[in-house]
Parts: C-alpha cells; structure tokens; sequence
C-alpha cells in the first residue's frame, strides 16, 4: 500500500496487542523512530499497568504526514472500525484485538502470531483446555481486510532474536506502512541492541508474510518395522503385528499398532500378545455398522490401562540412551558446554510396596510396624543425579525389575482395575453400543502418579458408579460423556460433584453392579 | 535500582532553549521541574508515574548539579509533607504519587498544607489511574481538590500543554498561596511527542539558605485561632487570587467554532478523545480546527463562574465532557448557569455515562445523541463515524466469546512468591481453607488462577491490619499478606506493631522480594543491593522484633517449597502467643535477571566456567494431568501436544524462557506429583577435569544404554 491510507485528513492508525515482557513496547518505539525519521509526525500511547506482569496490554500509534507549521491532533486510543493495521503478538490477542472491533474488514490489515501462549486457565485444566486457534484464525479471515499470520515466535527464536523483531519485519512485508524495507532495517540499526539477531528475525518475518508459509501436519505413520530383541521375539512381535491385519477391522489398525508398540517397549511381546487378545474379546462384539468404534477406542485405552506408569517405567525411560540426546536437544545445550540432569523422585510407602512381590507388599502394607519404619527411612524427596555413575545405575537398577513385573503387586492390581473395568464394557456391548464406547473412553480419567493417580481412579469410579443411576436410560452414553467431560474440567471434583448430583435426580429403575 | 533504566532518556533533560525535545509525558514533566527552578522533588512510586519516580532517580546527578533535592519518599504522606519546606520560604517544589491511591494516604499532610497555605509553589503531578490499564478503585482526584481547596489542573494530553501546566501551576501555587495538583491520566504519562525546551533554571532560594537563616509564622501553623483564619483566607483571598491568575494567563481556552449556537465544555485530558469524536464526525479536521466551538477546561478546579457563563450565553445547548462521577462539574455548570440567568440547555451525563472510561466510542455516542437533540440537522449532514456493531454482532466474532482466554496479570517466570502461594495451597490442602487477607502488590495475583488464595485487599501495606477483627479464638487462624513494599510504606505500624499490641493470634506473611517490585522494582530499606544515594540492608526482621513481635521466622529461598510449607504450617499450628510472622525472602526474579544476566554472559565470553541450571519435563512420562500448572503457573510451563497417539491429553512442557528457579521440580517433590521433571545444569566453559570424567561416565553410560538399546525388543 501506498499514502492512499495517510491523507491530509487522517493519520496512519497502529494498534499492538502484546502480553507484558513480550516487547510491545520496542515494537512501538520503532514505529514511531521509523516515522520520525522520515519527517512524519508520530504520537505513541500505552497502559502497561500490572499488565506488564505477563498480562494482555496494548500500545498505539498514530502517525501523520505533517504539513508545515501546522501540529495535528491524534488520538491516545484506538477508535474501533477505524484502525488500519493491528499488530497482535500472540494469536489469541488477535481474537481479543476482533472482539475489541479493532479489526474491521473495509480498513484493517491484521498482522498476529500464529503461535500460542497458552492462559493460565487453558493449561490448568486436567484435560486438554486449550482454546479453539482454528476459530480465531478462521474469523481473522472473515473480518479482516488482510490477515497476515506466521509463527513469529519461531521465526524469533531460530533467528537469536526477539518477536518484537520478526513482527517489525511482518509490517514492513505487509507494506501496509508507506516506508522502504531499508528504512524499518535502518531503524534497527539505529536503536543499537542486538542489532544483527534482530535484522535476521526482521528479514524472516518480513519474507514470512511475503510469501504464503503453509503449515504441514503430518500425521505419525504406525509403526511396522521389528528390531532388537532375540529372534524369536522379532518373529513373535511380526505375528503380532500380522494378526492386526488380519483379526481386527481397518479403522483400530493403527491404533493397534502404536498400542503394540507402547506394549513390547513395556514389557515383552507375550504381553503384547495378551493385548491383542483382550482387544479381539471386544472386536467380537463389534460390527461394522457401528464404525468398528468400540475396537478403536478399545485398542487405545486397554494399551494406555496396561503400560501403567510404574517407577520400573520411569526409571527406564530416564536411563535410555534417546533420552540423553533429547535433553541435551531440549535444553539447546551447545556441543562444548556438559550437561548434567537431576531427577526429583518423591516415593511413598504405596509406591514401595507396589513395587515389591505382591505377596510381600500386602504384608508389608499390613504391618503397622514395618510400614512405619519404611515410611520413616524412604518417604521423602530424593533428587537423583542420572549423569553421574552412582543415580544412573540406581535408576538403571530398579529398570532391570522389568522382567519380575508380573509379579509385583501394583500389576495384580492393574490386573484386577483392567480386568473389571473390561468386564462392565462387555457387558453393556450388545444391549447399549454407545455407552460401551463411553465407559471405555472412561479409562482416561487414570493417569499420572501418586495422589494424582489415587484421584483420578476415585474419578473413573465415581463416574462408573453412576451407572445404577442411568440404568434402562435411552440416553446413559450422553450421561456418561457429560460425567467424564466434567471429571476433566476441574482438579478436585466440583463440577463432577454437580453433574453427579443431576444424573441423582433422574429417575431409576434396575441397579447393576460396578466396579471396585 | 529501578527495573528499567532512564540513563539515557535523562541526558535530555540538559537540552537548553530552542533544542527539540523528544520523549515520554512524564520525561517531559521532569524537563518542565527543571526549567520552572524546582527546589525539591520527592514522591512514591506507583503507576502511572512510577517512571517518573525512576527518572528522577536516574536525574539526581543532573538535579544536584542544579541544587535540587530529591527523595524516594517512604509513602506519599511523607511524599506531601515534604511540601512543607514551601510553607514559609519561597522554594518550590514537588512531589508526586498514583492517585487516588496515593492520594488518600497523603490527604492528612494535604489537609494541613492547604490550610496554612504556601509561600514557595508547591505541585503535586498526579497520575490519575482511572479507566483501562488501572490497577486501582475507579474514583476521582477532583473530590481531594474541592474539600481541600487545592487547584486542579487537567492540561490537553500533549506535551507542550503539559510543559506548559507544570510551568504555570508553580505561578499559580505562589500567586494564590495555595497547593496545585496536576492530574495526568494514564496513557498522557506514555504518550511520545516532542516540545520545544527552555533552559533549566537553578531554584533561586535555596534549602540551605532556609536552613542558615530559619523562618517562622505562627498564622501558618494549623492550630486555633489560626485555622479559623486560613478558612477565610482560602475563601477571601486564595480563591480570588487563583481566579485572577487563571484568567489573566489564560490557563483555559476556547476554541471558536462555525456552529457557534451550541458549543461543548471539556476537561482539558479529554480534548483529544473530543477532537477525534468530532473528527470522525467531520465536525473537525485532524489540524484542530473544530466547527463546534470548544471551551477547554485546563483548570477543573476551581471553576471560573463569569468564562463558563459567557461561553454559553446565547447558545441554544451546550454539552459538558466530564469523565469520571459524580458529575462534580456538570453539578457546578448548572449552579453557574442558574445563578447568571443564563438559559442555555446543559447536556452532560444524560447523552454520555455516568461511570466508566471515555473511549472514543463513548465519545462518539454522546455526541451524537447531543446533537440528534440540539442540533440535528447538523447531524444529518455529518460524516457517519465507523461503526464496529456489525463486525461485532456478527456469528463469526460472537463465537470467539469462549474461544478467548482472559489473561489477567500473573507473577513473572521464576517469580519467587509463585512458591509461597504453591506452599500455601499445600498448607490449605491439608488444614483446610483459611480466611486469607491480601495486600496490594505483586502478591496479590495469588487471587487469580491458578493459586484463588485471598478474599480482601484494604491497601497497601494494610494487609495484616485487615485481618484484625478477625483475631478471635477459633478452629483455624486468619492469615494475612503483606509485600516488603507495603511493609515499609505504613505496614510495619498499622500491620505488625498493631497486631503485637493487640495481641492478634493470626499468621502475618511477609513477602520480602528485596524491591518494591509490582510499581518497577524500586530500593526500599530492606533492599539488598548497596544504592549509592540510600541506605539499604535493613532487614524486615529487625524491624519486626524491634516492635516486639516474638514469634518470627524467615525462609530465606522461598523455591523451598517444602519448608515454606513446614514454616506455615508450624505457624497455623503453634501455641506461641501473639502474631506469627513468617517472612519469605527471596530476590524479585525480574530483577534479579537484569542484573545478573549481564554479568552471567560477560562471564561466559571470558572463558569462565559458569553453570545455568533449566528444568524440563520427559513427555514420555507426563502423562497430562496438569496438577504441576495448578500449583505453579509460571508461564514457562505449559503444555504441548505429545506426538503420541495413545495420549489424548495435551503433556507439560516448559520453554527457552526457563529461568532455572527451580519452583516447578520442588513443587513436583513436595506436592508428590510425579517423576516427570528433571533440572538440566548446563556447564559453560566446563574445566578439564570436568570434561575428561564427564567422557568416562559418558563411556561406561554409554555402554550400558547400548546394551539395553541392543536386547530392546522395539516396533517402529
């Protein structure tokens, strides 16, 4: 775009929507340096406020060709429906700067980030609360008359530099400002800070919106290659991987296959096997008119309920030599400097005797005495060196238990959760199709460790307890999922609390038995 | 040392007359001090003149070149009675503070200041924190200005108006004998623009001459007879005196219009958000000429009854622009009318709203609603202004309503009182929910998401003493927060020292983050690092014990979130008599960062071995239940895609801004979370001997991984 924006009538109206520390500010300093220094007039305004602290904050600038002798007046805020460029540092602030009618369709070009900064609300939640980005972006398109968007954050980052930097360089791309490229750089140049980074960063968001960038999602294939192990075991694991293909219904293939994989790496290819087995009970009851659904679901929440998270995984996954790497990968550790990791472990009692034989860990659990005694010697946080000799091969130790794993009683008891919970799906399949599905994606309320673990089953059970309540209800499936989707929102429960006491109040016939 | 440094900016303060300046409002207030032969400036910090605050402690060199006293004030009552050196000699000076805040906890020394009156012009420039950005209660300085009689000035929001009113309001001071607050609205104290400077000027009395030779006047002094007296005077002989000087400067202005049959009345700080209504309206071109005639209040207080009068006289309607209620001005205009039998229609808050910002889009309504009732055919042929409704009311935008997180403002990455608030939650976890009483401070985001810990905040510094009802015996304590900031401004006496003499029974928390960290991290006397021009390392704990409090204990790395949560739990748990204060010390992180980074990197161009400690957490293990978020918050954890199909649920990942406080692995420990964190210790320039055992462990690690690696049996 040309001055066609800039008349003798109206300034050039910016507005930059930034969350404190994101450098909303600088963005705005160089605009208005920019505009000086082509003899433009330029006003800038801002309310950091407490917003500083991480908040959603705005800056605005106005810039205005100037006519000799002559001082406009401009505003200290933006005008809904009469802003011609925003400037949104995160993509979320793109959709505050549409719902504040920042951006409007007959004048506004919206520049915005495409990465997210996820809101303390949207990472806390115990499922996945993050906010919707495709309806953000969708609507950008709608209501503004340009939307530009890349993920300026990255290109910052891969450039050593800040996002102030590669949007500066998305507004001089965008042309919407009537200045040369060479006028933005020089204004770089001239502030003087971490000049070369921010040139680099200013160049790739500058090409960035030039140039239609396209994101690629790429879906993990499932895997089907064998390594390692004896013989054997490889042409065991290739039986398996052969009686997905021709036991189970295309739509659960691959979900079969990523279970398998989870399984083998878990434990052993018998127990791969097992899986399989326990997955065909429920494909049996399975028909293609209903989508093969209930084996797909099937075949991903028996592999996550079998590779439970145990302190043998654990310590597995945090000695292996892929690990290592990742840290080191993580962390952007330069090829010169050492890198050492700390692990925090916090056992308790619970955990202790899971890990011990099943018969010894009930009688260790029984022991006022002993549980004491252990509770006092080992209940306390301990924080493991994996980079020196002594953590890795304490870790490396406690990962050679794989083998006994059978044996030990947290697996009697995933056996038993696994084994009633499997039953309860069964039983429902052929009289309520849709509620079989639900229970089994019900299994997602189990995970993590510790107290967290403990929640999350008391969860599963009080949502699976409802079902004397639902019995004979045309609707129990949308009961189910509403009662799940409830046990995910919170931490503690309110709102399964709430659903729970309405499903209370509907009517009741016939009891069924539930799980432990 | 405040967080950002204006060493730069204040060179600018030397330009000399006919230099352009260029810079931010409050930059230019400075400049304006200097130029008007200031004798002293103190004030408190806060927004939006905290950078004020900060710019004049990065000018002390330049101000004590010119004789000018300058004081970091402990609150701003003391920031006020430092005016006092202008009651009997002809010094001028100045203090500034965050209104109506900071206004309140100065009214005392105003009060008395007002009454006895002054020789020397004193200003107060007040940042009035009302309206988006605000951190405060929505209320008006005008309230302090009428029951007091201090003159209020509210100059057009641009610079050389502002210059301007800092100049004038010292002539004022002296002319009328009477204090002058300059209200300067928040974005004014941001906006950039550019005035034409004048040279400084060295005070022409200075402080040591009122030292040498000491004067004083009994009249000036508020004590019967005498206050009696000062009531007359304001009344006699300020007021006029104010009046004749604002008339005769020329302080308000009035803007001729073609459409001279009705006419608007403003606040000067809402002139531009008129002119741009108007604008938009094509009433007005961007140059500022107005087809409405305007008259433009730079004085809101007092009101000058005959100019008020003769704007309006033969006009049909006029419309009064008065942000802010109660409509203290709207109120006045009317008895001012009245009284001067002028019949002119007066609009105000019947077309605009009572409460709540002036954004341009109010501004544009209430225009718009003046002149459908006063002059509509002048409406018919405007401009129609841009309308954002439709793009607002349509589907697409209604469906973002719960697409958009709110992000309100939260402790910074690495924050150290992000630990204090996970310890107080484990606390609660196990003794229950306890009535927690806030403060004002960084503190006070505990009150969000993902922490919801506290229920009150009275003010600042006032944290302990809102809790002191709440001292009767019961099940549970109460436990109020205090900052070191809030501590220091007053809290020690009305908080801590209050709670020992009235034998309180609750848990006071003193967060001591070595700064006043949430107005920009500014020195106060518990402050660790040496500052030349203060006197710092006093600890709070002596300050505590000074006032008898006997119960204290301090943890001194609040990233201890175990102890922290020991130390509270003993404290909810004691039978010690008298308050328990727990003091929670560690360095402001955003701070701490500005200083040491420098240094850290320095160090490692040099060669030096250095080592930065970051966290991170192993995907494959996180299994995605966010508990460690809902005890942290810190922005630099948060949560990702897993890449693995067989996880539905989003995993915890934590970012490149990681600061290595180390919250979130002492949280994972202490709440037993789960195993999924690690802390990576990345050695810079790492020693020879480092380097040669870090090869062997690597050797012997490395052979056994491989061996695993081999026997693995693997899908892939």
């Amino acid at each position: 775009m040309d001055g066609s924006l800039a008349t003798a009538e109206r300034p050039i109206a910016i507005a930059i929507l930034a969350m404190g520390g994101q450098g909303g500010g600088v963005l705005a300093d160089w605009i208005v340096a920019l505009a000086e220094t082509a003899g433009w007039f330029a006003q800038s305004t801002s309310v950091p406020g407490v917003a500083q602290r991480t908040g959603a904050t705005i800056y605005y600038v106005e810039i205005m060709r100037p006519q000799p002798g002559r001082q406009p007046v401009l505003s200290l805020m933006p005008v809904p429906g009469d802003v011609d460029v925003v400037i949104a540092a995160e993509l979320m602030e793109a959709g505050r700067a549409i719902q504040r009618g920042l951006v409007t369709p007959d004048r506004t070009t919206l520049i915005a980030s495409a990465h997210r900064s996820l809101a303390v609300l949207e990472k806390a939640k115990p499922g996945d609360g993050r906010a919707d980005a495709g309806a953000v972006l969708a609507t950008a398109a709608q209501v503004a008359k340009r939307f530009l968007a890349a993920d300026m954050q990255a290109l910052a980052e891969r450039n050593g530099s800040v996002i102030s930097a590669a949007l500066f360089g998305a507004l001089a791309g965008s042309f919407a400002l009537p200045f040369e490229r060479a006028a933005f750089e020089a204004t770089i140049r001239a502030a003087g800070v971490g000049v070369d980074g921010s040139l680099r960063a200013f160049a790739a968001g500058f090409a960035s919106v030039s140039a239609a960038a396209e994101a690629v999602l790429v879906a993990e294939a499932a895997p089907t290659i064998v390594s390692g192990g004896s013989e054997a075991e490889r042409a065991e694991l290739v039986r398996a991987v052969q009686r997905v293909e021709k036991e189970f219904p295309a739509p659960a293939r691959d979900m079969l296959r990523h279970g398998l994989r989870r399984l083998v790496d878990f434990q052993d290819v018998a127990y791969a096997q097992e899986y399989l087995d326990r997955v065909a009970k429920l494909a049996a009851l399975d028909s293609a008119g209903n989508s093969y659904a209930l084996t797909a679901e099937a075949a991903k929440q028996i592999a996550v309920a079998m590779s439970y998270d145990d302190v043998i995984r654990v310590a597995d996954l945090k000695t292996r030599a892929s690990r290592t790497a990742r840290v080191r990968a993580e962390v952007a550790a330069k090829p010169d400097q050492l890198v050492g990791t700390t692990e925090f472990f916090h056992p308790r009692l619970e955990e202790i005797c899971a890990t011990l034989p099943a018969a010894w860990g009930l009688a260790l659990e029984r022991s006022p005495f002993c549980s004491g005694l252990v509770r006092k010697t080992f209940e306390h946080g301990r924080r493991i060196r994996t980079g020196t000799l002594g953590g890795f091969l304490t870790l490396y130790a406690i990962s050679a238990l794989k083998p006994r794993r059978r044996t030990l009683l947290r697996h009697r008891r995933e056996q038993a959760h696994l084994d009633a919970w499997l039953a309860l799906v069964t039983q429902r399949a052929a009289s309520d199709y849709r509620l079989a599905v639900e229970l089994t994606r019900c299994r997602r309320l189990v995970k993590g460790y510790s107290d967290t673990h403990a929640r999350g089953q008391s969860k599963f059970a009080r949502v699976v307890g409802a079902l004397p309540l639902l019995a004979g209800r045309a609707d129990a499936a949308d009961w189910i999922r509403r009662l799940r989707d409830a046990a995910l929102a919170d931490e503690d429960g309110k709102m399964l609390e709430g659903a729970l006491a309405t499903v209370a109040t509907l009517s009741l016939p016939e009891p069924v038995g539930t799980i432990p | 040392m405040a967080e950002r440094s204006f060493a730069r900016e204040v060179q600018d303060l030397k330009l000399t007359a006919g230099q352009e300046f260029r810079g931010e409002g409050i930059l230019a207030v400075t400049k304006a001090l200097l130029q008007s032969g200031v004798g002293y400036v103190a004030g408190y910090q806060g927004a939006p003149i905290s950078h004020l605050m900060d710019v004049l402690a990065d000018a002390q060199d330049i101000m004590a070149d010119l004789g000018v006293h300058f004081e970091a004030s402990a609150s701003e009552s003391a920031a006020a009675s430092t005016l006092a050196a202008s009651v009997n000699y002809p010094i001028r000076g100045a203090v500034t503070w965050k209104s109506t805040a900071g206004t309140n906890v100065a009214s005392d020394a105003l009060s008395n200041l007002s009454s006895g009156g002054v020789m020397g012009g004193a200003v107060i420039v007040i940042g009035e924190d009302y309206g988006e950005g605000s951190s405060i209660m929505q209320e008006r300085t005008h309230a302090f200005a009428m029951k007091s009689q201090m003159w209020l000035l509210d100059p057009r929001p641009n610079l050389p108006c502002i210059v301007r009113a800092v100049e004038d309001a010292f002539e004022l001071s002296e002319a009328s004998n009477t204090p002058v607050m300059l209200e300067l609205r928040i974005r004014a104290c941001h906006v950039h623009g550019s005035f034409i400077a004048k040279d400084n000027v060295k005070p022409k009395f200075t402080l040591a001459e009122a030292l040498e030779i000491p004067r004083r006047d009994t009249g000036r002094i508020v004590l019967p007879p005498a206050s009696f007296i000062h009531e007359q005077e304001k009344i006699k002989q300020r007021w006029p005196a104010a009046v004749k000087f604002i008339r005769e400067r020329g302080m308000n202005e009035t803007f001729p219009g073609e459409y001279d049959d009705i006419g608007i009345i403003l606040q000067g700080g809402m002139y531009n958000g008129v002119m741009r209504a108007l604008q938009l309206f094509g009433l007005a071109d961007i140059w500022g000429e107005s087809k409405i005639p305007l008259h433009v209040l730079n004085v809101t207080y007092p009101l000058i009854d005959e100019d008020l009068a003769a704007f309006c006289r033969g006009k049909r309607a006029v419309l009064m622009v008065e942000e802010g209620q109660p409509d203290y001005l709207e109120q006045a205009l009317h008895a001012i009318l009245r009284k001067a039998d002028v019949p002119t229609k007066l609009c105000g808050k019947d077309v605009l709203p009572m409460g709540g910002e002036y954004t341009a889009l109010v501004l544009v309504d209430g225009i718009r609603k003046f002149l459908d009732r006063h002059a509509p055919a002048l409406l018919r042929d405007a401009r129609t202004p841009p309308d954002p409704g439709p793009v607002l009311r349509s589907d697409p935008v209604k469906a973002l309503l719960p697409v958009v997180p709110p992000r309100p403002p939260s402790f910074c990455t690495g924050c150290p009182e992000r630990p204090i608030f996970s310890a107080m939650k484990l606390v609660q976890q196990e003794l229950g929910e306890h009535h927690v009483a806030a403060d004002i401070g960084c503190h006070l985001f505990s009150i969000n998401a993902p922490f919801n810990i506290g229920a009150t905040t009275m003010g600042y510094g006032l944290g302990a003493s809102s809790a002191a009802a709440m001292q009767v015996k019961a099940g549970k304590r109460p436990i109020s927060i205090m900052g070191d900031g809030g501590f220091w401004h007053n809290g020690l006496a009305s908080g801590v020292s209050n709670a020992v003499f009235n034998k309180h029974d609750g848990v006071i928390l003193l967060v001591d983050n070595h700064y006043s960290a949430a107005t920009g991290g500014q020195d106060i006397p518990s402050s660790r690092a040496s500052n030349a021009n203060r006197s710092t390392n006093h600890p709070i704990e002596a300050a505590v014990r000074g006032v008898g409090a006997a119960w204290v204990r301090r943890v001194d790395h609040t990233y201890s979130v175990a102890k922290m949560r020991d130390t509270l739990r003993e404290a909810l748990t004691s039978t010690a008599p008298g308050p328990k204060i727990v003091i929670a010390a560690s360095e402001c992180m955003l701070n701490k960062q500005r200083r040491e980074r420098p240094q850290f990197n320095a160090a490692v161009k040099r060669g030096e071995r250095r080592v930065k400690p970051r966290f991170g957490v192993d995907e494959d293990i996180c299994t995605g239940d966010h508990a460690c978020i809902r005890l942290s918050g810190c922005p630099s954890l948060s949560v990702k895609d897993s890449g693995d199909p067989l996880k539905e649920d989003p995993v915890a990942a934590i970012d490149n801004t990681c600061v290595g406080c180390g919250n979130c692995g002492e949280v994972a420990e202490a709440a037993v979370l789960c195993p999924s964190f690690y802390r990576a210790d990345i050695v810079h320039n790492p020693s020879a001997w480092e380097r040669w055992l870090d090869g062997l462990r690597g050797k012997i690690i490395g052979a056994l991984q491989r061996r695993r690696d081999a026997s693995r049996l693997a899908l892939a």
